[in-house]
Protein backbone atom coordinates (compact mmCIF):
# COMPACT_ATOMS: atom_id res chain seq x y z
CA UNK A 1 0.00 0.00 0.00
CA UNK A 2 1.63 3.18 -0.86
CA UNK A 3 1.19 5.70 1.55
CA UNK A 4 1.31 9.13 -0.60
CA UNK A 5 -2.24 9.33 -0.31
CA UNK A 6 -2.36 9.82 3.69
CA UNK A 7 1.02 11.80 3.87
CA UNK A 8 -0.74 14.33 0.79
CA UNK A 9 -4.03 14.69 2.86
CA UNK A 10 -2.23 15.33 5.68
CA UNK A 11 -0.09 17.99 4.52
CA UNK A 12 -2.86 20.07 2.56
CA UNK A 13 -5.40 19.40 5.39
CA UNK A 14 -2.01 21.11 8.26
CA UNK A 15 -0.90 23.33 5.88
CA UNK A 16 -4.60 24.70 5.14
CA UNK A 17 -5.93 24.48 8.93
CA UNK A 18 -2.68 26.39 10.04
CA UNK A 19 -3.64 29.40 7.50
CA UNK A 20 -7.36 29.48 8.20
CA UNK A 21 -6.35 29.28 12.20
CA UNK A 22 -4.86 32.96 11.53
CA UNK A 23 -7.41 34.38 8.87
CA UNK A 24 -10.50 33.29 10.73
CA UNK A 25 -9.98 34.25 13.95
CA UNK A 26 -9.01 37.74 12.55
CA UNK A 27 -11.95 37.87 10.37
CA UNK A 28 -14.14 36.93 13.39
CA UNK A 29 -12.68 39.36 15.33
CA UNK A 30 -12.74 42.24 13.50
CA UNK A 31 -16.16 41.67 12.21
CA UNK A 32 -17.33 40.82 15.50
CA UNK A 33 -16.38 44.43 16.04
CA UNK A 34 -18.17 45.88 12.81
CA UNK A 35 -20.80 47.88 12.27
CA UNK A 36 -24.18 45.52 12.08
CA UNK A 37 -24.64 46.24 8.41
CA UNK A 38 -21.25 45.46 7.42
CA UNK A 39 -21.11 42.32 9.78
CA UNK A 40 -24.62 40.98 8.01
CA UNK A 41 -23.57 41.43 4.89
CA UNK A 42 -20.02 39.76 5.64
CA UNK A 43 -21.44 37.35 7.22
CA UNK A 44 -23.22 35.47 4.66
CA UNK A 45 -20.75 36.02 1.88
CA UNK A 46 -17.67 34.62 4.25
CA UNK A 47 -20.57 31.61 5.18
CA UNK A 48 -21.44 30.68 1.52
CA UNK A 49 -18.55 28.38 1.09
CA UNK A 50 -20.02 26.13 3.85
CA UNK A 51 -23.34 25.72 2.07
CA UNK A 52 -22.51 25.99 -1.94
CA UNK A 53 -21.63 22.59 -3.10
CA UNK A 54 -17.93 21.54 -3.39
CA UNK A 55 -18.09 21.81 -6.90
CA UNK A 56 -19.42 25.05 -7.09
CA UNK A 57 -16.68 26.20 -5.46
CA UNK A 58 -13.87 24.24 -7.66
CA UNK A 59 -15.71 25.97 -10.46
CA UNK A 60 -15.48 29.37 -9.10
CA UNK A 61 -12.02 28.77 -7.89
CA UNK A 62 -10.73 27.78 -11.65
CA UNK A 63 -12.60 30.53 -13.30
CA UNK A 64 -9.89 32.77 -11.13
CA UNK A 65 -6.76 30.26 -10.89
CA UNK A 66 -6.94 28.89 -14.12
CA UNK A 67 -4.25 29.00 -16.73
CA UNK A 68 -5.96 31.44 -18.65
CA UNK A 69 -7.40 33.37 -15.95
CA UNK A 70 -6.84 36.68 -14.47
CA UNK A 71 -4.72 35.62 -11.15
CA UNK A 72 -3.84 32.21 -12.69
CA UNK A 73 -2.17 33.82 -15.85
CA UNK A 74 -0.34 36.37 -14.29
CA UNK A 75 1.14 33.87 -12.36
CA UNK A 76 2.27 31.85 -15.09
CA UNK A 77 3.17 35.12 -17.02
CA UNK A 78 5.76 36.79 -13.82
CA UNK A 79 6.51 33.56 -11.92
CA UNK A 80 6.16 31.09 -14.53
CA UNK A 81 3.80 28.74 -12.05
CA UNK A 82 0.88 27.17 -12.73
CA UNK A 83 -1.45 27.33 -9.98
CA UNK A 84 -4.02 24.20 -10.90
CA UNK A 85 -2.88 20.27 -10.53
CA UNK A 86 -0.15 20.50 -8.37
CA UNK A 87 -0.24 19.07 -4.92
CA UNK A 88 -0.45 22.37 -3.42
CA UNK A 89 -3.38 23.93 -5.68
CA UNK A 90 -5.88 21.27 -3.14
CA UNK A 91 -4.82 24.26 -0.42
CA UNK A 92 -6.57 26.68 -2.45
CA UNK A 93 -9.44 24.38 -2.09
CA UNK A 94 -9.56 23.54 1.47
CA UNK A 95 -8.88 27.10 2.59
CA UNK A 96 -11.62 28.51 0.94
CA UNK A 97 -13.94 25.71 2.09
CA UNK A 98 -12.63 25.35 5.97
CA UNK A 99 -12.75 28.92 6.27
CA UNK A 100 -16.43 29.30 7.48
CA UNK A 101 -16.42 26.85 9.92
CA UNK A 102 -13.05 28.33 11.53
CA UNK A 103 -14.67 31.96 11.17
CA UNK A 104 -18.22 30.91 13.08
CA UNK A 105 -16.47 28.94 15.79
CA UNK A 106 -14.35 31.50 16.50
CA UNK A 107 -17.03 34.32 16.45
CA UNK A 108 -19.16 32.40 18.50
CA UNK A 109 -16.30 32.05 20.91
CA UNK A 110 -15.17 36.08 20.63
CA UNK A 111 -19.18 37.10 21.01
CA UNK A 112 -19.47 34.87 24.14
CA UNK A 113 -16.21 37.14 25.73
CA UNK A 114 -17.52 39.54 28.49
CA UNK A 115 -16.02 42.75 26.68
CA UNK A 116 -15.67 44.17 30.45
CA UNK A 117 -12.73 42.23 30.98
CA UNK A 118 -11.47 43.87 27.94
CA UNK A 119 -12.27 47.24 29.11
CA UNK A 120 -10.86 46.70 32.78
CA UNK A 121 -7.96 45.74 31.13
CA UNK A 122 -7.02 48.93 29.26
CA UNK A 123 -8.10 51.06 32.35
CA UNK A 124 -5.15 49.27 33.97
CA UNK A 125 -3.03 50.35 30.98
CA UNK A 126 -2.54 46.96 29.27
CA UNK A 127 -1.87 47.20 25.29
CA UNK A 128 -4.25 45.96 22.84
CA UNK A 129 -2.29 43.52 21.86
CA UNK A 130 -1.70 41.96 25.23
CA UNK A 131 -5.10 41.74 25.92
CA UNK A 132 -5.58 39.88 22.55
CA UNK A 133 -3.07 37.34 23.19
CA UNK A 134 -3.17 36.99 26.76
CA UNK A 135 -6.76 37.66 28.17
CA UNK A 136 -9.19 37.23 24.71
CA UNK A 137 -7.66 34.40 23.32
CA UNK A 138 -7.06 32.45 26.40
CA UNK A 139 -10.95 32.82 27.56
CA UNK A 140 -11.80 31.79 23.86
CA UNK A 141 -9.67 28.86 23.83
CA UNK A 142 -12.31 26.32 24.22
CA UNK A 143 -13.92 27.72 21.37
CA UNK A 144 -11.18 28.39 18.77
CA UNK A 145 -9.26 24.42 19.52
CA UNK A 146 -13.11 23.19 18.56
CA UNK A 147 -13.26 25.26 15.38
CA UNK A 148 -9.27 24.57 14.41
CA UNK A 149 -9.74 20.74 14.95
CA UNK A 150 -12.92 20.82 12.99
CA UNK A 151 -11.64 22.50 10.33
CA UNK A 152 -8.80 20.33 10.09
CA UNK A 153 -11.31 17.31 9.80
CA UNK A 154 -13.09 18.70 7.51
CA UNK A 155 -9.83 19.65 5.48
CA UNK A 156 -8.95 16.22 5.50
CA UNK A 157 -12.08 15.21 3.72
CA UNK A 158 -12.62 17.42 1.03
CA UNK A 159 -12.82 16.08 -2.32
CA UNK A 160 -15.06 18.08 -4.83
CA UNK A 161 -12.97 21.11 -5.11
CA UNK A 162 -9.86 19.75 -4.72
CA UNK A 163 -10.52 17.10 -7.48
CA UNK A 164 -11.47 19.82 -10.05
CA UNK A 165 -8.77 21.74 -8.87
CA UNK A 166 -5.53 19.23 -8.31
CA UNK A 167 -7.11 16.26 -10.26
CA UNK A 168 -5.89 12.87 -9.47
CA UNK A 169 -2.22 12.00 -10.32
CA UNK A 170 -1.19 8.84 -8.52
CA UNK A 171 1.91 10.27 -6.48
CA UNK A 172 1.60 13.43 -7.28
CA UNK A 173 -1.69 14.83 -6.09
CA UNK A 174 -3.49 12.02 -4.83
CA UNK A 175 -5.10 12.67 -1.51
CA UNK A 176 -7.23 9.77 0.31
CA UNK A 177 -10.27 10.95 -0.76
CA UNK A 178 -9.83 10.93 -4.65
CA UNK A 179 -8.04 7.87 -3.99
CA UNK A 180 -11.06 6.06 -2.49
CA UNK A 181 -12.75 7.26 -5.86
CA UNK A 182 -10.32 6.18 -8.13
CA UNK A 183 -9.77 2.67 -6.60
CA UNK A 184 -13.21 2.05 -6.26
CA UNK A 185 -13.99 3.29 -10.06
CA UNK A 186 -11.19 0.56 -11.19
CA UNK A 187 -12.87 -2.26 -9.19
CA UNK A 188 -9.84 -2.07 -6.76
CA UNK A 189 -12.57 -2.99 -3.59
CA UNK A 190 -9.97 -3.82 -1.30
CA UNK A 191 -7.17 -1.41 -1.31
CA UNK A 192 -10.46 1.14 -1.36
CA UNK A 193 -11.60 -0.43 1.57
CA UNK A 194 -8.39 0.34 3.30
CA UNK A 195 -7.98 3.46 2.76
CA UNK A 196 -11.58 4.04 3.85
CA UNK A 197 -10.61 2.48 7.69
CA UNK A 198 -7.99 5.13 7.28
CA UNK A 199 -10.16 7.46 7.14
CA UNK A 200 -12.63 6.62 9.59
CA UNK A 201 -9.73 6.23 12.32
CA UNK A 202 -8.73 9.85 11.66
CA UNK A 203 -11.93 11.38 11.68
CA UNK A 204 -12.70 9.49 14.50
CA UNK A 205 -9.72 10.75 16.77
CA UNK A 206 -10.44 14.30 15.62
CA UNK A 207 -13.71 14.19 16.54
CA UNK A 208 -13.01 12.52 19.79
CA UNK A 209 -10.97 15.62 20.83
CA UNK A 210 -13.60 18.17 19.45
CA UNK A 211 -15.95 16.45 22.17
CA UNK A 212 -13.45 16.33 25.01
CA UNK A 213 -12.40 20.24 24.20
CA UNK A 214 -16.49 20.85 24.50
CA UNK A 215 -16.66 19.20 27.74
CA UNK A 216 -13.80 21.04 29.28
CA UNK A 217 -15.13 24.29 28.73
CA UNK A 218 -18.12 23.13 30.90
CA UNK A 219 -16.50 22.51 33.87
CA UNK A 220 -18.08 23.77 36.72
CA UNK A 221 -15.89 26.29 38.95
CA UNK A 222 -16.12 26.14 42.56
CA UNK A 223 -17.21 28.56 44.43
CA UNK A 224 -16.02 29.90 47.92
CA UNK A 225 -17.81 30.55 51.07
CA UNK A 226 -17.03 34.03 53.38
CA UNK A 227 -15.89 33.54 56.10
CA UNK B 1 -10.58 70.51 41.23
CA UNK B 2 -9.77 67.42 40.11
CA UNK B 3 -12.06 66.00 37.99
CA UNK B 4 -14.13 68.13 35.27
CA UNK B 5 -16.79 66.71 33.55
CA UNK B 6 -18.88 68.25 30.57
CA UNK B 7 -20.33 65.84 28.39
CA UNK B 8 -23.34 65.24 25.82
CA UNK B 9 -23.69 62.06 23.84
CA UNK B 10 -26.55 60.95 21.90
CA UNK B 11 -27.38 57.27 21.44
CA UNK B 12 -30.66 56.37 19.77
CA UNK B 13 -33.33 58.36 21.42
CA UNK B 14 -31.40 58.69 24.99
CA UNK B 15 -29.61 61.72 25.29
CA UNK B 16 -26.64 61.95 27.91
CA UNK B 17 -26.09 65.27 29.42
CA UNK B 18 -23.85 65.80 32.29
CA UNK B 19 -21.57 68.50 34.11
CA UNK B 20 -20.20 68.38 37.42
CA UNK B 21 -16.92 68.28 39.07
CA UNK B 22 -15.37 67.20 42.59
CA UNK B 23 -12.16 67.67 44.09
CA UNK B 24 -10.98 64.60 46.40
CA UNK B 25 -13.81 63.48 47.26
CA UNK B 26 -16.10 60.58 46.75
CA UNK B 27 -18.62 61.86 44.20
CA UNK B 28 -21.63 59.68 43.89
CA UNK B 29 -23.64 59.36 40.98
CA UNK B 30 -27.25 58.17 41.99
CA UNK B 31 -30.17 57.82 39.69
CA UNK B 32 -32.65 54.93 38.56
CA UNK B 33 -31.35 52.05 35.91
CA UNK B 34 -31.16 53.49 32.48
CA UNK B 35 -30.53 56.72 33.62
CA UNK B 36 -27.11 57.26 32.20
CA UNK B 37 -24.93 56.48 35.16
CA UNK B 38 -22.75 54.04 33.94
CA UNK B 39 -22.75 55.21 30.33
CA UNK B 40 -21.01 58.80 32.46
CA UNK B 41 -19.04 56.90 33.57
CA UNK B 42 -17.24 54.86 30.36
CA UNK B 43 -17.09 58.71 28.42
CA UNK B 44 -14.38 59.41 31.41
CA UNK B 45 -12.76 55.93 31.15
CA UNK B 46 -12.80 56.17 27.50
CA UNK B 47 -14.63 52.89 26.51
CA UNK B 48 -17.43 55.17 25.09
CA UNK B 49 -16.52 58.59 23.16
CA UNK B 50 -19.23 61.48 24.20
CA UNK B 51 -20.56 63.46 21.27
CA UNK B 52 -18.84 66.91 22.58
CA UNK B 53 -17.48 68.13 25.84
CA UNK B 54 -14.58 68.10 27.92
CA UNK B 55 -12.86 65.74 30.63
CA UNK B 56 -9.99 66.65 32.76
CA UNK B 57 -8.23 64.78 35.26
CA UNK B 58 -6.06 67.12 37.27
CA UNK B 59 -6.07 69.60 34.75
CA UNK B 60 -5.09 66.75 32.48
CA UNK B 61 -7.48 66.72 30.08
CA UNK B 62 -8.45 63.41 28.83
CA UNK B 63 -10.98 64.38 25.99
CA UNK B 64 -12.09 67.66 24.71
CA UNK B 65 -14.06 67.67 20.97
CA UNK B 66 -13.28 70.96 20.23
CA UNK B 67 -9.75 70.47 20.48
CA UNK B 68 -9.95 66.98 19.11
CA UNK B 69 -7.96 65.58 22.20
CA UNK B 70 -9.34 61.90 22.78
CA UNK B 71 -6.85 60.24 24.91
CA UNK B 72 -7.21 56.14 25.04
CA UNK B 73 -8.13 54.27 27.79
CA UNK B 74 -4.92 52.78 28.70
CA UNK B 75 -3.46 56.73 28.75
CA UNK B 76 -6.22 57.89 30.83
CA UNK B 77 -4.36 56.55 34.40
CA UNK B 78 -8.50 55.84 35.34
CA UNK B 79 -8.94 52.74 37.19
CA UNK B 80 -12.20 51.12 36.63
CA UNK B 81 -14.09 48.80 39.08
CA UNK B 82 -16.96 46.37 37.20
CA UNK B 83 -19.71 45.22 39.65
CA UNK B 84 -18.55 41.92 38.10
CA UNK B 85 -14.74 42.78 39.14
CA UNK B 86 -13.72 41.79 35.62
CA UNK B 87 -10.73 39.31 37.33
CA UNK B 88 -9.27 37.70 34.56
CA UNK B 89 -10.43 34.23 34.56
CA UNK B 90 -7.34 32.54 32.73
CA UNK B 91 -4.64 34.00 35.59
CA UNK B 92 -4.20 33.46 39.17
CA UNK B 93 -4.48 36.37 41.56
CA UNK B 94 -1.05 37.33 41.78
CA UNK B 95 -0.88 37.07 38.00
CA UNK B 96 -3.89 39.07 38.00
CA UNK B 97 -2.08 41.99 40.46
CA UNK B 98 0.86 41.57 38.32
CA UNK B 99 -0.72 42.59 35.29
CA UNK B 100 -2.24 45.72 36.90
CA UNK B 101 1.53 46.81 37.45
CA UNK B 102 3.10 46.63 34.05
CA UNK B 103 2.74 50.45 33.46
CA UNK B 104 5.65 50.15 35.30
CA UNK B 105 8.70 49.61 33.08
CA UNK B 106 11.08 48.77 35.73
CA UNK B 107 10.68 45.08 36.80
CA UNK B 108 12.65 45.45 40.13
CA UNK B 109 10.22 48.23 40.88
CA UNK B 110 7.18 46.08 39.65
CA UNK B 111 7.49 43.30 41.79
CA UNK B 112 8.49 45.81 44.75
CA UNK B 113 4.50 47.55 44.00
CA UNK B 114 3.13 44.19 43.77
CA UNK B 115 3.63 42.93 46.74
CA UNK B 116 3.47 46.01 48.34
CA UNK B 117 -0.19 45.73 47.61
CA UNK B 118 -0.48 41.87 48.23
CA UNK B 119 0.58 42.89 51.64
CA UNK B 120 -2.26 46.01 52.48
CA UNK B 121 -4.86 44.16 50.93
CA UNK B 122 -3.67 41.20 52.81
CA UNK B 123 -4.21 38.77 49.73
CA UNK B 124 -1.52 36.51 50.20
CA UNK B 125 -2.98 33.31 50.96
CA UNK B 126 -4.83 33.70 48.22
CA UNK B 127 -2.00 34.55 45.13
CA UNK B 128 -1.97 30.99 43.69
CA UNK B 129 -6.26 30.37 43.42
CA UNK B 130 -8.37 31.74 40.20
CA UNK B 131 -11.10 34.13 40.31
CA UNK B 132 -13.77 31.25 39.83
CA UNK B 133 -12.63 29.78 43.17
CA UNK B 134 -12.96 32.84 45.28
CA UNK B 135 -15.42 34.31 47.22
CA UNK B 136 -17.01 37.50 45.89
CA UNK B 137 -15.59 39.82 48.71
CA UNK B 138 -12.47 38.27 47.97
CA UNK B 139 -12.89 38.82 43.85
CA UNK B 140 -13.71 42.34 44.97
CA UNK B 141 -10.36 43.09 46.99
CA UNK B 142 -8.41 41.24 44.58
CA UNK B 143 -9.85 43.36 41.69
CA UNK B 144 -9.59 46.88 44.05
CA UNK B 145 -5.96 45.48 44.65
CA UNK B 146 -5.06 45.25 40.77
CA UNK B 147 -6.50 49.04 40.16
CA UNK B 148 -4.50 50.47 42.81
CA UNK B 149 -1.40 48.64 41.86
CA UNK B 150 -1.69 50.28 38.28
CA UNK B 151 -1.49 54.00 40.74
CA UNK B 152 -4.44 55.38 38.57
CA UNK B 153 -5.34 59.13 39.27
CA UNK B 154 -9.02 59.21 39.89
CA UNK B 155 -11.34 55.41 40.81
CA UNK B 156 -14.52 55.04 39.04
CA UNK B 157 -16.55 52.30 40.35
CA UNK B 158 -19.41 50.96 39.02
CA UNK B 159 -22.24 49.52 41.46
CA UNK B 160 -19.20 47.84 43.63
CA UNK B 161 -21.44 45.92 45.69
CA UNK B 162 -24.29 44.87 43.86
CA UNK B 163 -22.73 41.58 42.87
CA UNK B 164 -22.68 40.40 46.47
CA UNK B 165 -25.04 39.09 49.11
CA UNK B 166 -26.84 41.28 51.53
CA UNK B 167 -24.70 40.31 54.95
CA UNK B 168 -21.71 40.91 52.93
CA UNK B 169 -22.03 44.14 51.54
CA UNK B 170 -22.16 45.83 55.18
CA UNK B 171 -18.69 44.39 55.98
CA UNK B 172 -17.41 45.22 52.50
CA UNK B 173 -18.18 49.01 52.70
CA UNK B 174 -16.20 49.28 55.34
CA UNK B 175 -13.21 47.88 53.96
CA UNK B 176 -13.76 50.22 50.95
CA UNK B 177 -14.27 53.08 52.80
CA UNK B 178 -11.06 52.79 53.77
CA UNK B 179 -9.42 51.96 50.98
CA UNK B 180 -10.62 55.30 49.96
CA UNK B 181 -9.58 57.08 52.41
CA UNK B 182 -6.42 55.93 51.97
CA UNK B 183 -6.37 56.76 48.67
CA UNK B 184 -6.96 60.23 48.87
CA UNK B 185 -7.59 61.11 45.09
CA UNK B 186 -11.04 61.30 43.65
CA UNK B 187 -13.47 58.82 43.14
CA UNK B 188 -16.97 58.37 41.32
CA UNK B 189 -19.47 55.68 42.58
CA UNK B 190 -22.09 54.58 40.76
CA UNK B 191 -24.70 53.73 42.72
CA UNK B 192 -28.52 53.23 42.71
CA UNK B 193 -28.47 52.63 46.84
CA UNK B 194 -29.27 55.75 49.19
CA UNK B 195 -27.87 54.48 51.75
CA UNK B 196 -24.46 53.13 50.23
CA UNK B 197 -24.66 56.78 48.85
CA UNK B 198 -25.36 58.20 52.24
CA UNK B 199 -22.21 56.21 53.64
CA UNK B 200 -19.52 56.33 51.37
CA UNK B 201 -19.78 59.42 49.60
CA UNK B 202 -19.47 63.22 50.15
CA UNK B 203 -20.84 64.77 47.04
CA UNK B 204 -23.65 63.66 45.31
CA UNK B 205 -25.05 64.11 41.41
CA UNK B 206 -28.50 62.92 40.57
CA UNK B 207 -29.47 61.86 37.45
CA UNK B 208 -32.84 61.48 35.66
CA UNK B 209 -32.84 60.35 31.97
CA UNK B 210 -29.35 61.43 31.19
CA UNK B 211 -29.44 65.21 32.62
CA UNK B 212 -28.16 66.15 35.93
CA UNK B 213 -31.18 66.66 38.12
CA UNK B 214 -29.53 67.70 41.23
CA UNK B 215 -26.18 68.22 42.47
CA UNK B 216 -24.59 69.27 45.84
CA UNK B 217 -23.20 67.92 49.24
CA UNK B 218 -24.21 64.71 50.43
CA UNK B 219 -25.96 66.06 53.91
CA UNK B 220 -27.24 69.30 51.69
CA UNK B 221 -29.00 66.93 48.97
CA UNK B 222 -30.52 64.20 51.55
CA UNK B 223 -32.01 67.17 53.94
CA UNK B 224 -33.32 69.28 51.16
CA UNK B 225 -33.75 67.21 47.92
CA UNK B 226 -35.35 69.91 45.56
CA UNK B 227 -36.89 67.45 42.88
CA UNK B 228 -39.56 65.12 43.08
CA UNK B 229 -36.91 62.91 41.62
CA UNK B 230 -34.31 63.80 44.51
CA UNK B 231 -36.87 63.01 46.81
CA UNK B 232 -37.44 59.96 45.50
CA UNK B 233 -33.73 59.13 45.37
CA UNK B 234 -33.57 59.81 48.88
CA UNK B 235 -35.95 57.34 49.91
CA UNK B 236 -39.34 59.61 50.15
CA UNK B 237 -41.95 57.38 49.57
CA UNK B 238 -45.08 59.84 50.34
CA UNK B 239 -45.04 62.38 47.11
CA UNK B 240 -48.34 64.56 46.43
CA UNK B 241 -49.19 67.16 43.69
CA UNK B 242 -49.14 70.31 45.01
CA UNK B 243 -50.75 73.19 44.02
CA UNK B 244 -49.54 76.83 46.11
CA UNK B 245 -51.93 78.69 47.87
CA UNK B 246 -49.59 81.16 49.37
CA UNK B 247 -46.28 81.14 50.31
CA UNK B 248 -46.49 79.08 53.20
CA UNK B 249 -49.61 77.12 52.27
CA UNK B 250 -50.01 74.72 49.34
CA UNK B 251 -52.80 72.09 48.79
CA UNK B 252 -52.09 68.65 48.34
CA UNK B 253 -53.91 66.99 45.33
CA UNK B 254 -52.94 63.27 46.42
CA UNK B 255 -53.77 63.56 50.02
CA UNK B 256 -56.91 65.95 49.43
CA UNK B 257 -55.41 68.42 52.37
CA UNK B 258 -54.06 72.05 52.80
CA UNK B 259 -50.65 72.16 54.56
CA UNK B 260 -48.81 74.45 56.37
CA UNK B 261 -44.95 74.70 55.10
CA UNK B 262 -42.00 76.35 54.98
CA UNK B 263 -41.67 79.66 53.37
CA UNK B 264 -41.00 79.06 49.65
CA UNK B 265 -44.49 77.34 49.06
CA UNK B 266 -45.50 79.46 45.98
CA UNK B 267 -43.04 77.61 43.46
CA UNK B 268 -43.30 73.97 44.97
CA UNK B 269 -45.15 71.60 42.57
CA UNK B 270 -44.90 68.50 44.41
CA UNK B 271 -44.56 68.13 48.61
CA UNK B 272 -43.37 65.24 50.16
CA UNK B 273 -42.59 64.06 53.46
CA UNK B 274 -40.19 60.96 54.64
CA UNK B 275 -41.99 58.09 56.57
CA UNK B 276 -40.37 58.55 59.71
CA UNK B 277 -41.03 62.41 59.66
CA UNK B 278 -44.40 62.17 60.38
CA UNK B 279 -46.03 62.71 64.06
CA UNK B 280 -49.23 61.85 65.62
CA UNK B 281 -51.56 63.64 67.29
CA UNK B 282 -52.37 67.58 67.18
CA UNK B 283 -49.96 70.39 65.00
CA UNK B 284 -49.95 72.68 62.49
CA UNK B 285 -51.20 70.29 59.80
CA UNK B 286 -53.57 67.74 61.89
CA UNK B 287 -55.17 65.26 59.64
CA UNK B 288 -57.66 62.65 60.35
CA UNK B 289 -56.96 59.47 59.17
CA UNK B 290 -58.15 56.04 58.44
CA UNK B 291 -55.72 52.89 58.33
CA UNK B 292 -56.01 51.09 54.83
CA UNK B 293 -53.31 48.31 55.44
CA UNK B 294 -50.49 47.65 57.67
CA UNK B 295 -47.31 46.46 56.33
CA UNK B 296 -44.86 44.38 58.22
CA UNK B 297 -40.94 44.87 58.15
CA UNK B 298 -38.62 43.02 59.91
CA UNK B 299 -38.00 45.44 62.49
CA UNK B 300 -41.45 48.20 62.06
CA UNK B 301 -44.47 48.37 60.70
CA UNK B 302 -45.13 50.72 57.82
CA UNK B 303 -49.20 52.04 58.51
CA UNK B 304 -50.85 53.65 55.10
CA UNK B 305 -53.25 55.71 56.12
CA UNK B 306 -55.86 57.57 53.96
CA UNK B 307 -56.99 60.99 55.30
CA UNK B 308 -60.70 60.66 56.23
CA UNK B 309 -62.59 62.88 54.03
CA UNK B 310 -60.64 63.57 50.49
CA UNK B 311 -62.06 61.66 48.19
CA UNK B 312 -59.66 59.80 45.49
CA UNK B 313 -56.71 60.08 48.06
CA UNK B 314 -53.82 58.05 47.79
CA UNK B 315 -52.20 56.90 50.77
CA UNK B 316 -49.83 58.45 53.21
CA UNK B 317 -46.89 55.49 54.70
CA UNK B 318 -46.30 56.21 58.61
CA UNK B 319 -43.11 54.08 59.31
CA UNK B 320 -43.47 53.00 63.13
CA UNK B 321 -41.53 50.86 65.90
CA UNK B 322 -43.31 47.69 66.21
CA UNK B 323 -44.00 48.18 70.20
CA UNK B 324 -45.48 51.70 68.89
CA UNK B 325 -47.98 50.28 66.60
CA UNK B 326 -48.66 47.31 69.04
CA UNK B 327 -49.42 50.21 71.81
CA UNK B 328 -51.36 52.43 69.50
CA UNK B 329 -53.29 49.96 66.89
CA UNK B 330 -56.54 51.64 65.91
CA UNK B 331 -58.61 52.31 62.87
CA UNK B 332 -58.46 55.84 62.72
CA UNK B 333 -55.02 57.80 63.63
CA UNK B 334 -54.79 61.65 63.86
CA UNK B 335 -51.01 62.80 62.32
CA UNK B 336 -49.15 65.43 62.30
CA UNK B 337 -46.83 66.56 59.55
CA UNK B 338 -44.89 69.15 60.92
CA UNK B 339 -44.58 72.42 58.44
CA UNK B 340 -40.43 71.69 58.47
CA UNK B 341 -40.55 68.87 57.80
CA UNK B 342 -42.48 69.17 54.18
CA UNK B 343 -40.08 68.89 51.52
CA UNK B 344 -40.84 71.06 48.67
CA UNK B 345 -40.38 70.21 45.39
CA UNK B 346 -39.41 71.57 41.86
CA UNK B 347 -41.10 68.57 39.40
Amino acid sequence: MNLFPLWNSLRIAGISTFIIFFLGIFAAYYISKAHRVVKGILDVVLTLPLVLPPTVVGYLLLRVLGPNRLIGSWFLQVFGLKLTMTWWSAIFATVVVIFPLMYRTSRGAFESFDETLAYSAQSIGLSDTYIFWRIRMPCCKQGILAGTVLAFARALGEYGATSMIAGYTPGRTATISTTVYQLWRTNDDELAFKWVLVNMAISFVVLLAVNMLEKRSYKTPVQKEDS
Amino acid sequence: MSIYVDVEKRLGPFRLKVRFSAGNEVLALLGASGCGKSMTLKCIAGIEKPDKGIISVDGRVLFDSVRKINLSPQERHTGLLFQNYALFPNMTVLQNIRAGARREQDPAQREKLTSEIIESFGLSGLLGLYPTQLSGGQQQRVALARILVSSPDILLMDEPFSALDSHLRFRLEGEVRQVLRDFGKTVILVSHDRDEVFRLSEKIVMLKDGTVDTFGSKDEVFANPETRNAALLTGCKNISRAVPIDDTHVRAVDWGVDLKTGSGAAKARYVGIQTHDIRAGEGDNSIFCRVTEVIENPFSYTVMLTPVGAANSIPIGWKMDKAAWAKMRSECVRLNLPPESILLLKS
